[in-house]
């Protein structure tokens, strides 16, 4: 039976298929063009317009790619941040189709761990650089530990007993969750940002390569996200536990029938999202030193902007799509001015919602087959 | 606990059928009747009338909302932006705001004289209604083919674009004239003008809340004949299955449009009687949190129940405006803890979003069809079902 119905749904008419193809990569190309306008616009005008800069000591208007490249470079290493906290919303999205909500907060949470953990072991900014070699990594774990384990008991709470519920159930309550955990950031740190000891002196040059200055935040930011991504690459593709979380995504019944214990592969899920969103966190506080209640809920919207930008479910996506979003957001800091980041960002996923739904490298859910 | 329930259910069973049929009625007509009799009980700057001003508004808000996410299933996290333009289409065309035109149109007394748009309280409304409308539509339009939790995110970015415009607004000029007030907002509004009534002023807020019992009786009305008109009956059809639904010949465009643009109208009026009553429309206001706060009393009375809205939105506003930072304020003082209970205000609302989405998800008063689609359990999946019905099975029994 099966096999007898199934090349009429395999072949369509052939017509069809060529567009659909046609479309798909359209979409594809044309996001990569949407997204390329920015820099290609910033380099012509830097080139024949100019910025305003010094040179010879006096005032002028410079005519390189010196800016543009510190908007990448900066870019980058703020996309790490975005990409660390935009695979834990892949990931959860991949394995039981929820935006989860809280993820952003969590990450906040993060941060405020990370200061407290830090300074109640007594780092400060007269630690040498040895103490800051043991206590950091000591700090990042404490991070790690406390806010995978925040997540885990969220979707314990809030999203495990709703799993048959219709779908707008669990998003309601992660979003109920989010307001929790800001309101925790609030009292536990008041509603006005906070300064933190600048432990690394982010902005001391590592190296500067014709102008671009790299400064410790940006090595500091990549350095810590580089080897989490490969960890986690090795665990997802790699590892027993690896294969069941691809196992659950793609199809949680069978992974059922197979022997996997599904409950505690999501639960696993959640472990290793907040736990890159505790690591994310604590980068941010270096990277930033300034922490407040709120910068779980635009960071949370950005790093969801890059999830989908790359693909939602999809590992490599998100981390592109955060580094995409770290460039973009940046140059607009730089150039247009930080107030106007959120209606380029929101505008660009509207865009890539209406346009090209499953991003960059398509997404990998269930829905999409 | 079953057996108690079953008990309470047998006797609202029984209280049922004691009663007359006309019963609901009977009850709206009291309903109504005591709520024009409030205020007079109070002194005509009351502190609880204002607090009943302001719950009746988010009873409109909470309506209009309840029209996109309970009629229609489309979770909508960005209503605040309704708010915002509707209190911005009050200020703009009641107030000097655009202080090179010289509009007026059937407005009284020295506004008559004074530079800027200055329309009839009852024209604005109008405007707002129609202007919000047509940005729900247009709000609509790109989230029509998105599965519904990119709706909810879409709509939330729409929210925090139009945030982002309220607070740059000084730095946009329309004609020379800045399109907004940002943080400082836009003050000196026209104080409404009725005739029969007269000038509103902030000395008496009776005829403030007549204005919005009389809104608030309209939006029920229209709500109510809406949903059991043929659209409503389509909206629910989507709600509980698109593909179904737009199989049997349910326009989906139109449909979802008429959803978004009637919510959003609601909204809009409410947004701009908010900003006439407050005679300050500043940028500040329109923050996600609200658009949780009117979810919430969605939710709260239960998703799609025209009466349980009504009920969850005077509950929280009452609780929000006037339980938390008068009555229940000072407690935590008393026992020696140091914070304000206002602080707590936040997470009030995400732990009753929890609270209620967990233990019971109809809400207070459930809407009739969904009650019957949570106990039957329609949308259930085989991951809703406990590991222990198979992992019971013995070996060599025969599973069906």
């Amino acid at each position: 039976m099966e096999a007898r119905s199934l090349p009429s749904r395999t072949a369509p008419s052939v017509g069809r298929t060529a567009l659909l193809k046609i479309r798909t990569v359209a979409g594809r190309w044309g996001l990569v063009a949407l997204l390329l306008a920015f820099p290609i616009y910033f380099l012509v005008h830097d080139l024949t317009t100019g910025y305003p800069g010094y040179a010879h000591g006096h005032a002028t208007r410079v005519h390189d790619l010196t800016y543009l490249g510190t908007n990448i470079v900066q870019g980058i290493s703020n996309g790490a941040i975005w990409a660390l906290i935009a695979i834990g919303y892949t990931l959860v999205y991949g394995i039981i189709e929820l935006i989860n909500f809280a993820h952003g907060d969590v990450f906040m949470i993060g941060s405020m761990t990370g200061v407290s953990v830090w300074s109640g072991i007594g780092l400060g900014l007269a630690t040498s650089t040895l103490g800051l070699v043991v206590g950091l990594p000591l700090a990042l774990l404490v991070c790690m530990i406390v806010c995978g384990v925040l997540n885990v008991l969220i979707e314990r709470v809030g999203y495990r007993p709703l799993r048959g519920a219709p779908r707008l159930a669990p998003l309601i309550t992660a979003v109920g969750f989010s307001f929790i955990l800001q309101n925790v950031g609030l009292l536990w740190r008041g509603g006005s940002t906070v300064g933190v000891s600048d432990l690394v002196r982010e902005n001391k040059t590592v190296v500067q390569i014709s102008g671009v200055v790299i400064h410790r935040a940006d090595v500091l930011s990549v350095a810590v996200t580089i080897p989490l991504v490969i960890l986690l690459g090795w665990f997802v593709g790699r590892t027993r536990q690896g294969r069941a979380m691809r196992a659950t995504a793609q199809d949680p019944e069978a992974a059922r029938l197979m022997g996997i214990n599904v409950d505690w592969t999501i639960s696993l899920t959640f472990l290793i999202g907040g736990a890159l969103a505790g690591a994310a966190g604590l980068v941010y506080a270096m990277y930033e030193t300034t922490i407040w209640y709120l910068q779980g809920f635009e960071a949370g919207l950005i790093a969801f902007t890059a999830a989908v930008m790359g693909g939602i479910g999809n590992i490599k996506g998100a981390v592109i799509g955060g580094l995409i979003i770290g460039c973009i957001q940046q140059t607009i800091d730089a150039r247009v001015g930080p107030q106007w980041t959120p209606f380029f960002v929101f505008g660009l996923l509207i865009i890539i919602l209406v346009l090209r739904p499953q991003g960059l490298l398509g997404e990998e859910t269930r829905e999409a087959g | 606990m079953n057996e108690l329930r079953a008990q309470l259910h047998e006797w609202r069973v029984a209280i049922e059928r004691t009663l007359p049929p006309w019963w609901p009625r009977a009850l709206a007509v009291l309903l109504i009747a005591f709520g024009l009799l409030l205020p007079q009980i109070f002194s005509t700057t009351s502190n609880f009338v204002n607090t009943e001003i302001l719950a009746l508004t988010y009873v409109m808000f909470a309506l209009g909302l309840n029209v996109v996410v309970g009629f229609a299933g489309l979770l909508d996290l960005g209503y605040v932006a309704f708010f915002a333009l509707g209190s911005y289409a009050f200020g703009w065309l009641g107030s000097g705001w655009f202080f090179k035109a010289h509009v007026h149109v059937l407005v009284h007394g020295p506004t008559g004289t004074l530079p800027g748009i200055h329309l009839n309280f009852v024209l604005i409304l109008i405007c707002a209604g129609i202007f919000t409308a047509f940005a729900g539509a247009i709000i609509g339009v790109p989230t029509l083919r998105l599965r519904g939790d990119y709706i909810a995110i879409v709509t939330l970015a729409f929210g925090e674009i139009i945030r982002v415009f309220a607070l740059q607004g000084p730095s946009l000029k329309i004609f020379g004239m800045p399109v907004t007030g940002g943080e400082l907002g836009i003050s000196g509004t026209d104080p409404p003008y009725l005739p029969g009534v007269g000038q509103f002023s902030q000395l008496d807020i009776r005829p403030w809340y007549y204005t919005i019992f009389v809104l608030v009786l309209i939006t029920l009305f229209v709500t109510i004949r809406v949903r059991d008109s043929r659209l409503g009956r389509a909206w629910i059809a989507l709600r509980e299955d698109e593909v179904a639904a737009v199989s049997m010949g349910i326009p989906l465009v139109r449909t979802k449009l008429l959803a978004y643009a009637l919510g959003a109208a609601f909204g809009g009026i409410a947004g701009a009687f908010l900003g006439a009553y407050t005679t300050l429309i500043d940028a500040g206001e329109f923050q996600f949190g609200f658009s949780i706060f009117v979810l919430a009393m969605v939710i709260l009375g239960g998703l799609g129940s025209v009466w349980g809205v009504v009920v969850g939105a005077l509950l929280l506003s009452n609780i929000n405006y006037y339980l938390i930072p008068d009555v229940l304020n000072p407690i935590p003082g008393d026992l020696g803890l140091n914070f304000n209970l206002t602080d707590l205000q936040v997470s009030i609302f995400g732990f009753l979003l929890v609270l209620v989405m967990v233990l019971r998800p109809q809400g207070l008063i459930p809407e009739r069809r969904r009650k019957l689609e949570l106990t039957r359990g329609i949308g259930e999946t085989e991951l809703d079902e406990p590991a222990a019905s198979w992992v019971s099975v013995e070996p060599g029994e025969v599973v069906q």
